[in-house]
């Protein structure tokens, strides 16, 4: 079993609605309000236009595995072998995450597999987006 | 850079490789150092520009008794002394300094007064990466690989080869920390790291250092060395966090970096008669041969197979045995550039016969950043 625990996010007051939103069972992302880019991580402005107008909203928690390496090494919080993932959000962002309810085996872990955010919490103040295979995906 | 105005008269590494728990950190910057600085005999009140990372230049100055008139510390990880490079020639040509020492050093291995600082965990990051298990490069560097293979095609057996070849020309270098022969097989059969990457596809892990010297090229036979001139040089960087790559399959900051150079030195790639990529891992010569040109995209994993840059093939790469089999401190970059002096000099162990041009590529963090320098033997 994993021993230790694992590295804790510390949110900051750009990041905080991120960290409010996985508490409250919603994954936020940022979109520019100007040319509508969708973006990742949070910043309180634009990254491809620079406007400050922006708005946090609700993504859907839908994505797909993007790419990953399975690691075969104990780290603090981990019970090796385990996956570390780049899931691509449906609205574009990719995002680190582990996927989980899934074999850690390069067999069950297929590059573009549909994923939805599973969150876990961690603490009174942070839960972590985790991703699984998406209803219906796994036959 | 004007092509060919800036000449490296000094270039060495520390005295030795491998595990060095007598000396700290700032111990192997200045036996590198002095080292250089015998080899272009000069002393420490000749120098009047310092760059390094890992130490702050303040830190390197001061140990080793230099006065400088210009400083950098960029640190942007192991292409940090590409970049060192490409702006002390920049200073060197405006004036701003004469003589400039960079310097590495790193007790990768024994971990001897490191200076690495932790990764906050309020950082983007500490956010938005640590807590899902990384445990350095090993697992960082190697995330975008399988999105690579899913798209090209390429297979296991081509990222395996790229260990076997540069193993081959470890098998050539006295100084190389790992020289018998591995086959494909024996890196498929390593034990597993972060799949895909088994152990002889991953850098060692080793302690070290090197320093180089630079001057205007109308100084650069003033010193016992024979010149080796900068042609072209290149820097970029893209993201901190491998999660955030723009392109899975791509490095931004290389395809920024390398065709910069190749345009300030006016040459083709026709022209490289020697080229170095950083090889932290089995996959980074892939990425590089293709950002920087030599290869079409997806075609480098064959390119490699087919033997073109082994021991004999036309494009003779990572000639010292690269990260993978000669050394890896943690900012190999310096590695690699000693390795591309020393191909210009014609002196190198697996000497690349009639060398004339040789292309030097770094990488730094996963894919955060990037330097390229183009040197070559022959004055403009």
């Amino acid at each position: 079993m994993a021993e230790g625990k694992r590295a804790r996010p510390e949110p900051t007051p750009e990041t905080r609605h991120f960290w409010d939103g996985t508490r409250s069972g919603e994954l936020r992302l940022q979109r520019c309000n100007g040319c509508s880019q969708s973006y990742f991580p949070p910043r309180p402005f634009c990254p491809r236009c620079a406007s400050r107008e922006i708005s946090v909203f609700r993504a859907s928690g839908k994505g797909r595995l993007y790419s990953y390496v399975i690691h075969h090494r104990p780290v603090p919080g981990f019970t090796p072998p385990y996956a570390i993932a780049v899931v691509e959000l449906e609205e574009g962002p990719r995002m680190m995450t582990n996927i989980v309810d899934c074999p850690q085996t390069p067999e069950a872990l297929v590059l573009d597999m549909p994923l939805e955010v599973a969150f876990e919490r961690l603490d009174d103040e942070i839960t972590l987006p985790l991703f699984r295979p998406a209803r219906g995906a796994l036959s | 850079m004007r092509p060919g105005s800036i000449a490296i008269i000094g270039a060495a590494e520390t005295t030795e490789l491998g595990r060095l728990p007598e000396l700290s950190q700032i111990g192997l910057h200045a036996d590198a150092a002095l080292n250089a600085m015998a080899d272009a005999g000069l002393r420490p009140s000749d120098i009047d520009g310092v760059a390094t990372a890992g130490e702050t230049p303040v830190s390197i100055a001061h140990y080793l008794g230099i006065t400088p008139k210009w400083v950098d510390g960029t640190a942007v990880g192991g292409c940090s002394f590409m970049i060192h490079v490409r702006h002390a020639a920049a200073a060197i040509e405006s004036g701003l300094c004469q003589t400039v020492l960079i310097t590495h050093g790193e007790s990768g291995r024994s971990g001897v007064g490191r200076t690495r600082p932790p990764v906050s965990p309020s950082s983007l990051q500490g956010q938005f990466e640590l807590p899902y298990g990384p445990m350095g490069p090993p697992t960082l560097f190697t995330i975008p690989v399988l999105r690579y293979m899913k798209t090209f095609g390429l297979t296991h057996e081509q990222l395996a080869m790229v260990a076997v070849v540069q193993r081959e020309w470890a098998a050539k270098n006295p100084r190389a920390t790992f020289r018998d022969p591995i086959t494909v097989d024996d890196v498929l059969q390593s034990r597993m790291i972060a799949y895909p990457f088994r152990l002889l596809q991953c850098c060692l892990v080793t302690d070290g250092g090197g320093a180089l010297i630079l001057v205007a090229k109308e100084r650069a036979r003033d010193f016992p060395q024979k010149p080796v001139y900068l042609l072209g040089t290149g820097e970029s960087v893209e993201t901190p966090m491998v999660s955030q790559m723009e392109d899975f399959t791509t490095s931004r900051a290389f395809r920024v970096a390398g065709p910069t150079a190749f345009a300030e030195a006016g040459i083709t790639h026709a022209d490289v008669d020697h080229l170095m990529i950083y090889d932290a891992f089995a996959h980074l010569p892939i990425y590089g041969l293709e950002d920087l040109g030599f290869c079409e995209r997806g075609a480098a994993g064959q390119f490699i197979w087919e033997r073109n840059t082994a021991p004999g093939g036309k494009l003779p790469m990572n000639t010292n045995g690269g990260g993978l089999s000669y050394m890896h401190s943690g900012m190999y970059g310096m590695y690699a550039l000693q390795e591309s002096v020393r191909q210009m000099r014609g002196i190198a162990p697996a000497q690349v016969a009639g060398a004339r041009i040789s292309v030097c590529h770094g990488v730094g963090g996963m894919f955060a950043a990037s330097g390229t320098i183009i040197m070559t033997n022959e004055a403009a």
